[in-house]
């Protein structure tokens, strides 16, 4: 008989990265008994990653910088897609959140003055973001992570015992959520060390799960990266917005294999780095659409001008903005003009001298040394687009992060709406503390709100999860979940990627069909306690969700916007800008709904000129428009 | 371009377990790791491995390759010849739980036992003024990824699970100090790192920072700082010598050696293998004292006995070699010993030691020598220059200075040939490589002062 061990808490966080973390501190801060919940050890979540920094108007560097402005910054950068109330909260709480970093013990690099330094980022107008170096997740993870032993210890003081309020489940992977009716009752999941499964019991479960990367081939992210909480949302009965908008970096490596998809930072093009093909041509010049034309070099000579002379000189289209930088490499390689691995070559070798590359980009010059044999002060490297970034998540209330199912919240990556359908650099780990705080406030709210009516938790429910885990046990000589793995993040890679056509996405679903059916009949072998084939073929149930979400809502909006890009219908369009798509479980599959996009209050709109609307409203819209955008 | 690897992987739990051969593609450009997930994709599915992000930057992904404490995914396959076997072990201070995961709640129980940050009461959000000068030691120790080889490799806890209880290990030493040097913190670090977390039991073997995959100069810049801290608030009897330390016991030469008193030092040495010949901390001590007094043929014999006898630990065997490496490049150098007679010798230890070596830079100070001993003097300089980053032992680092400075005088760049011989001095002016050295630089002409 399998072991189950079984928990009571307020609060579940499931996901420690920045969103879980802060979330749990929230809850634990108000009171709540929590757990955190993680897959991986305590302080390695995928959050250790992120480099460049947390975007928070701060105006330390530029002391015109205010929430307003990061608030437009965000809605242009979504396309105006964004939920206006997270970009709204976001811009305006990022600072505290940021600050609050400092109380706890973070380090972050400094001005002169002795403030927080922020750095320019792609898509914000100001020196924005708080940054360490190039670590700044992990300086931001290890902060919180010290935060939360603060509180233990405090907690030991007081209770003398050290978990009592909150306790840490690493390398635990949760399967399922429970439910009382139509309420949240707890969660089950099971023990990497040991193969116990665990039975939370909690009126509130807060997902913190990350993004969904893993459901291609080749992306910047890690092996948690499988969609978890977007499917147990789904399966508790929740909802997923913008799924088609999946964010791929242009820049990630493609050899040598080992690390096909690992970030090459955008400053490298920043600091003079060209993309030529396998003809030597610098192609990017005819790649830039009409709408950039006016401010973008026509030719190498000018291009080259404008790292001297910004003034004068239009800009190189190496820094177009990144779809479309992205979209001209797959067309390159789809040519027949690629590198040999597959990608095309990010020169800054014949650009700049050994050493000032070396100076500028050390970071760079060592990732390409160390992990590729490359010296990139002497030979171009070979990059090609990345999955990097979901911006569709589970749908939330912004100021609570509720989802619609009672109990259920969400935070980070894996909620939706705040960045629309794409998402500015360093806007992700601000994200995370702003909405990480609320969910763990709304959670107790939430709580209080419940009184002594607490949901509980049925045996049969937990009878039902173990079985469902344990079932690939069940068996033997059915399929790998290796190969279906493999097969499944060809299928995304290829039909679902950043170029979409509609006779490939229903390729896709047909083949995603398939791929469901094979997942029914795997088995695994071993035993239960750290089997990473039996973990694989959990994790291909929610990448399987997703994926189908993501084909499914690729295939239904006929525009091109940020992270979808449609070659069938390659503009974007202002009736298309009005609608979320909203996806639910259905039966064995997915239901996708067009939902009204929330429309933005005048006082908001006011802060932008008309001429900007024009581009992304309708003509009704336009025609309603309060006096303040004339 | 693939070939087939032979790898020994470790497999089994707690109780039992074995290295169980495989013979496993490897493909261009490859990293262990990937080796591992093929590994579970094609033969084993259930074989047991951490990590995350693939990069370095997440820590978990610690094993042991070949014996020495890695990042799985940080360790190239091409640094393998194609016949070499590689193997890959979990890391050995921690209980296994499957294959290679390991338990590493201790370190998460240490973590717990240092008090937070403690930041004065008074300041509000934003109000935090610290200058950019002020941060940068901390956050050196902040880089820390927490992959814990550090921690795997400290002797004081490898094999000694009675220290455990009252040792943090070199991580939270790194923790301590930077709490330490935070311009806001308000406790006393030092007295606590003392008192509760055994800082006094580490005795600055440096192999914390020789594994270390974030180049954290853990020793010399937080361990070291926080001892002659803690020796200015407290008497501190084990600054430079662990009491519970079997290797290096406090014994009477190590102590002579410590005093700088190198005949005093080389008599007890002497004196302890009178009634045990092949004792490794005599040996050393020997050595030490004779490559002191300039005596390097004699202590290259010494490191010589001190190499046949140093049993199969491979911190252990490492360390023999290197000594040994050094002193017959000194004697060479120094023409006491012959190039010619000794030059398979030195490359035959020098291939063993760079075989058992965790990175390319812990042996920089021998390549550089080597190659200057040949009068390859680029590559020399180089060398020396890579080692000069690293070495960040006083007598090794004052080595390292005056190869430098020897390979750059014969380049004919005077000017810092007659800097980098300055810094050697002053980092330990009784270094009898010295006098040679200055004679060679005024021979190529250069002003040596
Ligand atoms: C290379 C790279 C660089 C980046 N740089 C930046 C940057 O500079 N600035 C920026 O703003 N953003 C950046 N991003 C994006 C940003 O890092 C992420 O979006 C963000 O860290 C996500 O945080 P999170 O808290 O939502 O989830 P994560 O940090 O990913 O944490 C997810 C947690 O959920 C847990 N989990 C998942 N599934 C389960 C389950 N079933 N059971 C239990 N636990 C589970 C995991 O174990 C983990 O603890 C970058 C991303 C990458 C890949
Ligand atoms: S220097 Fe100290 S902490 Fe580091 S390995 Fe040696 S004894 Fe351990
Ligand atoms: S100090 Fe270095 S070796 Fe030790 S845990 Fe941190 S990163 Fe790893
Ligand atoms: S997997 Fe993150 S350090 Fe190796």
């Amino acid at each position: 008989m399998t072991q189950i061990e079984r928990h009571t808490f307020d609060v579940v966080v499931i996901g420690a990265g920045g969103a879980g973390l802060r979330a749990a501190i929230e809850a634990r801060l108000q009171g709540r008994r929590t757990a955190i919940v993680c897959k991986s050890l305590f302080g390695k979540a995928h959050t250790v990653m992120a480099e460049g920094g947390a975007a928070a108007a701060m105006g330390n560097v530029n002391p015109n910088d205010n929430w307003q402005v990061h608030f437009r910054d965000t809605m242009r950068g979504g396309k105006f897609l964004n939920h206006w109330r997270m970009a709204e909260l976001h811009a305006k709480e990022a600072p505290d959140r940021v600050w609050e970093l400092e109380t706890y013990g973070a380090l972050f690099d400094r001005t002169k003055d002795g403030k927080i330094s922020q750095r320019n980022f792609g898509g914000h107008e100001y020196p924005r973001l708080a940054h360490v170096g190039d670590r700044t997740g992990l300086e931001m993870i290890r902060t919180l992570q010290q935060k939360i032993v603060s509180l233990q210890q405090e907690d030991q003081r007081e209770y003398g015992d050290a978990e009592s309020m909150v306790k840490v489940f690493a390398e635990c992977t949760v399967t399922d959520l429970l439910k009382d009716g139509d309420r949240i009752a707890g969660a089950v999941g099971y023990l990497r060390e040991n193969g116990t499964f665990v039975v939370f019991e909690a009126p509130t479960v807060i997902l913190a799960t990350g993004g969904i990367g893993k459901s291609f081939k080749v992306t910047s992210n890690s092996w948690e990266y499988t969609g978890d909480g977007h499917a147990l949302a789904m399966k508790a009965g929740a909802s997923l917005l913008n799924m088609e908008f999946v964010q791929f970096h242009p820049t990630g490596m493609v050899w040598p294999p080992s690390v096909k998809g690992i970030l090459v930072t955008e400053s490298v093009r920043g600091d003079g780095g060209i993309l030529k093909n396998s003809e030597d041509k610098r192609f990017m010049f005819d790649y830039v659409p009409a709408v950039f034309r006016k401010q973008y070099a026509e030719t190498p000579e000018e291009a080259d001008r404008w790292y001297e002379d910004p003034q004068n000189n239009r800009r190189p289209p190496e820094l177009l903005p990144r779809d479309e930088v992205a979209r001209a490499i797959n067309s390159e390689v789809k040519a027949g003009r690629g590198s040999p691995a597959g990608g095309v070559f990010l020169d800054i070798a014949s650009r700049l001298p050994a050493e000032a590359i070396r100076k500028k980009l050390p970071s760079m010059y060592h990732q390409f040394k160390e992990l590729a044999d490359v010296d990139i002060t002497a030979e171009p490297m070979e990059v090609g687009p990345t999955c990097h970034y979901v911006m569709g998540g589970i749908e939330v209330d912004p100021d609570t992060a509720a989802a619609v199912v009672p109990g259920l919240f969400a935070a980070g990556e894996c909620s939706g709406g705040m960045h629309g359908s794409n998402r500015l650099g360093g806007n992700s780990l601000s994200d995370l503390l702003v909405f990480g705080r609320r969910a763990g406030a709304g959670a107790s709210a939430y709580i209080d709100s419940l009184g002594t009516a607490r949901p509980t938790v049925s045996d049969r429910d937990v009878e039902e999860a173990r079985r469902a885990a344990e079932a690939p046990f069940d068996g033997d000589g059915g399929e790998n979940p290796y190969t279906i793995h493999s097969d499944l993040q060809q299928t995304m890679n290829d039909l679902v990627g950043i170029i979409r056509k509609r006779e490939e996405m229903e390729e896709a679903l047909a083949k995603l069909e398939d791929l469901k059916s094979r997942a029914k009949r795997i088995s695994v072998a071993g035993d239960k306690i750290f089997n990473p084939g039996w973990h694989l073929a959990l994790d291909l149930t929610n990448m399987l969700i997703v994926s189908e979400c993501i084909a499914r809502s690729a295939l239904i909006r006929e525009e091109s916007r940020g992270g979808h890009t449609r070659d069938d219908f390659p503009a974007m369009s202002p009736e298309w800008r009005k609608v979320n798509l909203v996806c639910r479980p259905e039966d064995e599959g997915v239901r996708i709904d067009q939902q009204p996009l929330p429309v933005m209050p005048p006082e908001l709109l006011s802060l932008f000129e008309r001429d900007e609307l024009n581009k992304y409203m309708t003509d009704e819209e336009l025609a309603i428009l309060p006096e303040g955008n004339a | 371009m693939s070939y087939n690897a032979r790898f020994k992987v470790w497999r089994g739990d707690d109780r039992d377990g074995e290295l169980e051969d495989f013979r496993v593609e490897v493909n261009d450009g490859e990293v262990v790791l990937d080796i591992i997930h093929r590994l579970q994709a094609t033969q084993t599915p259930d074989l047991a491995v951490r990590w995350n992000c693939k990069a370095g930057k997440c820590g978990s992904c610690s094993a042991e390759i070949n014996g020495r404490p890695r990042l799985m995914c940080m360790t190239r396959m091409s640094t393998f010849a194609e016949d070499e076997v590689v193997s890959v072990t979990p890391l050995r201070t921690f209980p296994v739980i499957k294959d290679l995961v390991t338990d590493v709640s201790f370190n998460y129980q240490k973590a717990l036992e240092v008090p937070a940050f403690a930041p004065p009461a008074d300041l509000a959000l934003g109000e935090y003024r610290m200058q950019q000068v002020d941060v940068e030691r901390s956050q050196e120790f902040r880089k820390c990824i927490e992959c814990f080889l550090c921690q795997d490799t400290c002797h004081v806890i490898r094999d000694h699970e009675e220290n455990k209880e009252a040792f943090a290990g070199p991580r939270f030493f790194i923790r301590l100090a930077e709490l330490d040097m935070h311009p806001l913190d308000t406790r006393d670090r030092k007295r606590e790192a003392q008192s509760q977390h055994g800082l006094g039991m580490c005795n600055i073997t440096k192999c914390c920072t020789e594994v270390c995959p974030e180049h954290i100069k853990i020793t010399d810049n937080a361990i070291i700082p926080m001892k002659e801290r803690v020796v200015d608030t407290q008497y501190d009897p084990l600054v430079w010598l662990g009491s519970k330390i079997p290797r290096r016991s406090a014994s009477a030469a190590n102590k002579a050696l410590e005093q700088g008193d190198l005949a005093q030092a080389e008599l007890h040495a002497r004196d302890r293998l009178r009634s045990k010949p092949t004792d490794p901390a005599a040996l050393l001590a020997l050595a030490d004292s004779l490559r002191g007094q300039g005596r390097f043929d004699e202590a290259a014999k010494a490191t010589r006995t001190l190499v046949d006898n140093a049993g199969r630990s491979r911190g252990a065997r490492l360390d023999a070699l290197t000594a040994h490496v050094f002193a017959l490049l000194f004697g060479i150098e120094a023409g006491q010993l012959s190039l010619d007679r000794h030059e398979d010798e030195v490359a035959a230890t020098l291939q063993d030691a760079q075989r058992l070596a965790s990175t390319g830079t812990v042996l920089a100070g021998a390549h550089a020598l080597h190659h200057l001993v040949h009068g390859r003097l680029a590559e020399a300089a180089q060398h020396a220059r890579e080692a000069i980053q690293w070495d960040v032992d006083r007598p090794r680092r004052a080595d390292d200075l005056v190869t430098l400075s020897e390979a750059l005088a014969g380049l004919g760049q005077e000017e810092e040939s007659a800097s980098a011989l300055r810094e050697a001095r002053s980092l330990w002016p009784d270094n009898p490589r010295l006098r040679t050295a200055q004679d060679t630089v005024r021979d190529m002409g250069v002003a040596a002062t």
